[in-house]
């Protein structure tokens, strides 16, 4: 064998991994939110049901996991969760994503005092530790899963104002810009047709990472009892019902626990996988 | 003959930081006037730093100008905004120095060269099929307008360039370096490209080329303007300029590359 064929060969070994992980983590994810939109269809029992004769059943065959101390299927419970949870989770990402995308690129491109101002607000709520401000928030708004939504969006949007205000300030004075004003389009028409397609990458990525962090701190405020309000099914919450009774029926937390072990594990492992991606020099390595 | 360019008085100040609280102000360009006739080829010369492509962005308005009045066709673009500029682009055109630099990386150099066609009203279909012709005019082929700048050589690309300034039939072309980045052979190809168009368009076609390159500037322009620190030290006839120098600049401008 030439020697010069061993790094060629690794190197394509390795890159065969990044679009094998893409492929595999995008459809575990894929399919979380499949089971999430289909959730009423997938659940065996009603979700809501509540029957005393069956309670606190530990997992069989009649009820993969149990039931809960008011005869719910925790199976099901985990299922139809799945919907409030993952939903508000992408939920939360869009509009964070969304809006700090905005006000990044309104700062970069207008500059100035907009940018100042903009830019001192996002540093307050950076100052704060955010999940503790999220508290504050929710304990003002009060509870319920729109709050706990809110509290978390308010807090998180700087970091995505943070990258796309550096990202438009690092493509403003690029020739192709100049030469789109050249072109004659207009200001809002090069920002979205040529500026936001051109900075939208790095986003993207943290966005995807971002997802998982996202899902255990609305999961951790619902725990609080913060969130989602009972009998809604939310796996924070759900954790929290549970948890006076972890001795005893460990299976009540179990179910919700492993519920966001696995979401958390999948968006995560495909927010790596896309960074990776989409780095092409960190590919390579 | 009115000229289809008139630049009287312009001036440049880079401000950074607040005058008079420890800002600083470079003056890059000091009262530059010039008129472009129709038809007419102007270079501009200079070494880096004195002035030259700021004075393509002042009159294609990419930066805002400290002092003085362009006229383009008799109207003052000087403080013009929105669309009311973005009319102006019809008729002033510019090509960068970095061709590939010049296209949206995310974009196809067909998108980018009908752009402002579409812009200016005209359908997909048609912006299409223009873009098309305009590659088969500046010696490129159909295939090109579904290829990304990273795809294409830096000559190749600045064809594409020179296609997108001329899609809208400007009275003015500027040529900032255009040829500046392009080895020697490619530089005499779009040279020869340059000069085909204006035997085309006849007096339609004003082009003001600003370059280091004297040689370059000999060859290709009707007349000549040296700049050094922002003021026009020198111009006249390119052959003129460079066989009897006045100006001590212009005179060390030419010795250093002869």
């Amino acid at each position: 064998m030439n020697r010069s064929d061993i790094p060629v060969r690794k190197q394509k070994i390795r890159r065969d991994t990044t679009k094998l992980r893409l492929i595999v983590f995008g459809t575990l994810a894929g399919l979380l939110i499949l089971c999430s939109i289909f959730s009423k269809y997938l659940c065996p029992y009603d979700p809501y049901l509540q029957d005393l004769s069956i309670a606190k059943a530990p997992p069989g065959s009649a009820h993969l996991f149990g039931t809960d101390r008011y005869g719910r299927d925790m199976l099901s419970r985990v299922i139809i969760g799945s919907r409030t949870s993952i939903f508000s989770t992408l939920l939360l990402v869009a509009i964070i994503t969304v809006t700090g995308t905005l006000i990044g690129v309104l700062c970069g491109w207008h500059g100035k005092k907009l940018d100042t101002i903009l830019m001192r607000i996002s540093d307050i709520f950076l100052a704060f530790p955010g999940l503790v401000f999220a508290l504050a928030v929710a304990g003002v708004l009060g509870g319920g899963l729109h709050n706990a939504i809110i509290a978390l969006a308010a807090i998180s949007w700087p970091k995505y104002a943070r990258i796309a205000r550096s990202q438009t300030l690092a493509q403003k004075e690029t020739t192709y810009l100049q030469a789109a004003v050249l072109s004659g389009s207009s200001t809002g028409k090069i920002i979205i047709r040529h500026l936001i397609p051109n900075i939208i990458g790095p986003i993207l990525v943290t966005a995807m990472l971002d997802i998982g962090t996202m899902m255990m701190e609305l999961a951790g405020l619902s725990f609080l009892g913060l969130g989602a309000k009972p009998p809604m099914a939310e796996w924070g919450s759900m954790m929290s019902d549970s948890r006076s009774m972890m001795a005893t029926l460990p299976w009540i937390t179990f179910a919700p626990g492993l519920a966001i072990f696995i979401s958390v594990m999948v968006f995560n492992l495909l927010g790596d996988t896309i960074r990776d991606y989409a780095d092409p020099k960190a590919r390579g390595r | 003959m009115e000229p289809v360019l008139k630049v009287e008085n312009l001036t440049k100040v880079y401000q950074r930081g607040t005058p008079g609280k420890g800002g600083t102000a470079v003056n890059a360009v000091r009262g530059l006037s010039f008129a472009l006739m129709p038809g007419e080829c102007l270079g501009i010369i200079g070494e880096s730093g004195s002035g030259k492509s700021t004075v393509a962005k002042m009159i294609t308005r990419l930066t805002d100008v400290t002092e003085g009045t362009i006229l383009l066709d008799g109207e003052d673009i000087t403080r013009r905004r929105g669309s009311r500029m973005r009319d102006v682009y019809q008729k002033l055109q510019m090509v960068f120095q970095m061709p590939v630099e010049s296209f949206d990386p995310r974009q196809t150099l067909g998108s980018g060269i009908g752009e402002s066609l579409r812009n200016r009203g005209m359908g997909r279909k048609a912006a299409g099929e223009e873009v098309k012709k305009l590659l088969l005019m500046c010696g490129l082929t159909e295939e090109f307008a579904g290829k990304y700048p990273h795809e294409v050589s830096g000559g190749q690309c600045q064809r594409a360039a020179i296609a997108r300034a001329i899609a809208v039939r400007p009275k003015v072309l500027i040529c900032d370096e255009a040829t500046s980045a392009l080895d020697v052979t490619v530089q005499k190809e779009i040279i020869q490209l340059l000069n085909d168009l204006r035997r085309k368009q006849g007096d339609g076609l004003s082009i003001l080329f600003i370059s280091h390159d004297i040689a370059l500037v000999q060859q290709f322009c009707d007349r000549v303007l040296v700049m050094y620190h922002g003021e026009v030290v020198e111009q006249g006839n390119p052959d003129e300029v460079i066989a009897h120098p006045q100006d001590p600049y212009t005179k060390r401008l030419i010795e250093s590359i002869l």
